[in-house]
């Protein structure tokens, strides 16, 4: 008696009685358990890592959670972040691309001698750089699907011959020093956002994720199906402008957001966009979950890595520029060192499995925060290099092996 | 060897046809001069001991392999199948044997996966209704569609593999050993799920190891040995020992042996059942 009337009551997909209710305000927290329970952890550990980081750093200098310091962060963030997430793309498909640092460097320095020796204009030099990443890109794809290189050794070979190329071109000059006029460095070093518009693109953010959960939840509704509560929504987006709102006037306080990290925000959302709606996005999850399947699905498995090496190449190029516009110069040593490893680094501690077909744009953002809140906390603490890839590889490494337990929890749970 | 004949309306709707492929991998003829018609509304069994060619033959059919030489016509067409979106394009499904589903994704994804509906912006609200209804068509027994595939049943599986192979309404549809993983319940039901796909006039292809499915939903029986066609029953007027005796290429066979055997014994142990 009670179960028919139940089941009257309920949604097309929810009729099953071995679903337990995890509807409306009262499911969130046992649903949230039930993902954990079962090794779907999300972005829990990267957020819960930056949470100790930040307090671990703040306890040793009470300079780190300053406005300034934070603006700051968030502005060094945007290069290698923009790379990371062309990393999470390749990582999705359950490929490596070990040459971002090289491709960044090279891309730099054609963006310094087609704009600054060749007295191009910097757009059409600044796509040109874009464009030499795309080509990389689209080069290593084709030696992939012809001749089944692992990606491993192609973009190692990669690595080498674009660091050579790199110091070839800048041969004789070294550096290239960009103009401060120049409207890129004018971008990454002192474009902030004004405090009002800050405030309005808080609300403007909250306000459409309301209306899209909203949307949703209607459209499901019209189809039967279960969705999403609107105080859900209501709640959601709430907390979102709270938290939001909060961090704007926190470094508001010193300069504000730079415009630089807000087109990496930008570039994420994009990002996540196109991998959870769109079909390309569901054939790079596909392909990095099972490739024979996705091939026999129909999906054009070859063309979906040949895109994916081109969206890494193509974004560690923007990187590249991006780095060169922060630093003012494009110079022999831009792109080496730990832009490679900080990249990779920061695209797994956010969440990103080395297995494929596991990870979300958001992998990019929250793993390059903890990269650059650990290089930033342990310069404030006047301690050089050598303690910052101490302290980043040992926080890799608990990333990956969090990835690995938490992978052979989902199998036991029958999540894998 | 008895060649029944073929039933007399597959030569109208006759949909699919192969004529003497061969398929060669080295040295190893997989396939020689294979034979094989399916009309609409019609459940052909292929049958066949390990290595006669079946898992071959049915890649030639889902454009995995491609034939060495002969020619396959589809609805009267002679046509290639290079790849397995030219497959799927004609119209033939085919569920393979290890179900080639991506552990990682729900099952709507699973269903639609290679189709979903508006690429730009995927229609979820509707790709999951249809999901639905393609299940419930099936009775599959599953909670919900948006948990990951790994966390299925082997049964659950086979019945997303085949609600899948039914989006693209394919006209011929193959399936490999569709039962050997399933329970005795779960199996009825993907014998009435194959006679479903018939009365919906697709053209079936069952591989199966499994006589009593065979006999229970076919209506014809090809049976392969050593790559090569070794009979064509209509099911109904051969036995199950004419078929295994096609299958292994002799009358006196493992299995013959085996249950003369069996017999032998039974009827000792009546013997002396009856003594004390």
């Amino acid at each position: 008696m009670i179960t028919s009337t139940l089941h009257a009551t309920l949604p097309s997909d929810l009729q099953d009685e071995r679903l337990q209710n995890r509807l409306g305000l009262r499911g969130i927290i046992p649903g949230f358990l039930d993902k954990v329970r079962g090794g779907d952890l999300g972005a829990l550990p990267v957020v819960a890592g930056l949470a100790i980081i930040w307090t671990v750093l703040q306890i040793l200098n009470r300079g780190f959670l300053s406005s300034a310091n934070l603006v700051n962060l968030l502005m060094e963030s945007a290069a290698v972040g923009v790379i990371a997430l062309g990393i999470v793309c390749v990582l999705l498909v359950a490929q490596i691309d070990l040459s971002i640092g090289s491709v960044s460097g090279l891309s730099s320095a054609v963006l310094g001698i087609a704009f600054v020796t060749n007295g191009w204009n910097i757009w059409l030099a600044v796509l040109l750089a874009v464009l030499s990443g795309a080509a990389i890109g689209w080069l290593y794809g084709q030696i992939f699907n012809r001749f089944g290189v692992p990606a491993f050794v192609i973009t190692l070979a990669g690595l080498l011959s674009f660091l050579g190329l790199q110091l070839f071109v800048l041969k004789g000059q070294g550096t290239i020093n960009l103009p401060f006029e120049s409207p890129l460095v004018y971008f990454a070093q002192l474009a902030f956002v004004p405090a009002w518009l800050s405030y309005v693109m808080v609300v403007a953010a909250t306000g459409s994720l309301f209306l899209v959960g909203y949307s949703r939840a209607r459209e499901r509704r019209a189809a039967d199906l279960s969705a999403q509560a609107t105080s859900v929504i209501a709640v959601q987006s709430i907390a979102l402008l709270v938290g939001l709102g909060f961090a704007v006037w926190y470094l508001n306080q010193a300069r504000g957001i730079g415009w630089m990290f807000v087109f990496f925000v930008a570039l994420v959302l994009l990002m996540h966009y196109m991998l959870t709606r769109t079909k390309w996005g569901r054939s790079v999850y596909a392909v990095g979950g099972n490739v024979e399947a996705a091939r026999r699905a129909g999906i054009n498995v070859h063309w979906i890595y040949t895109s994916v090496f081109m969206a890494c190449s193509t974004l560690a190029a923007v990187g590249g520029i991006l780095a060169a516009s922060r630093l003012a110069a494009a110079s022999q040593s831009s792109g080496t060192g730990d832009v490679n490893l900080n990249a990779i680094a920061a695209a797994v501690i956010g969440g990103t499995s080395l297995f494929g077909g596991r990870g979300t744009a958001f992998a990019a953002l929250l793993g390059i925060l903890v990269i650059q809140s650990i290089s930033s906390g342990l310069t404030l603490l006047n301690l050089d290099s050598s303690f910052r890839f101490i302290v980043t590889g040992i926080v890799l490494l608990l990333a990956v092996t969090l990835d690995s337990v938490t992978r052979r929890s989902r199998t036991s749970h029958g999540r894998a | 060897m008895s060649t029944s004949s073929p039933a007399p309306q597959a030569v109208t709707t006759r949909l699919l046809s192969l004529r003497n492929v061969n398929k060669s991998f080295g040295a190893v003829a997989a396939l020689t001069d294979i034979n094989l018609d399916v009309a609409a509304g019609e459940v052909v069994a292929i049958v066949g001991d390990n290595g006669a060619g079946k898992s071959t033959l049915v890649k030639v059919l889902s454009g995995v392999h491609l034939p060495d030489s002969g020619t396959i016509t589809f609805e009267s067409n002679p046509v290639s199948i290079p790849d397995p979106t030219a497959a799927l394009h004609l119209g033939i499904a085919t569920v393979f044997q290890d179900l080639a589903l991506c552990d990682n994704l729900n099952v709507i994804d699973n269903l639609f996966l290679g189709r979903e509906l508006r690429p730009g912006r995927l229609n979820e609200a509707a790709m999951e209704t249809r999901s639905w209804e393609l299940l419930r068509q099936l009775s599959a027994k599953i909670p919900s569609v948006r948990i990951p595939v790994a966390s299925l049943s082997g049964g659950q599986r086979q019945t997303v593999a085949i609600a899948r192979s039914l989006l693209g309404n394919p006209k011929v549809i193959i399936l490999d050993e569709p039962t050997a993983a399933l329970g005795v319940a779960q199996t009825a039901e993907v014998l009435n799920l194959v006679e479903r796909l018939r009365e919906r006039g697709l053209g079936v292809i069952m591989i199966s190891h499994n006589m009593a499915d065979v006999r229970a939903v076919a209506d014809r029986v090809v049976v392969l040995r050593l790559g090569r066609n070794n009979g064509d029953f209509v099911v109904g007027e051969v036995s199950p020992e004419e078929i295994i005796a096609a299958i292994t290429g002799a009358t006196d066979n493992a299995v013959t042996r085996r249950t003369a055997q069996i017999d032998l014994r039974s009827a000792s142990a009546d013997k002396g059942v009856t003594r004390s």
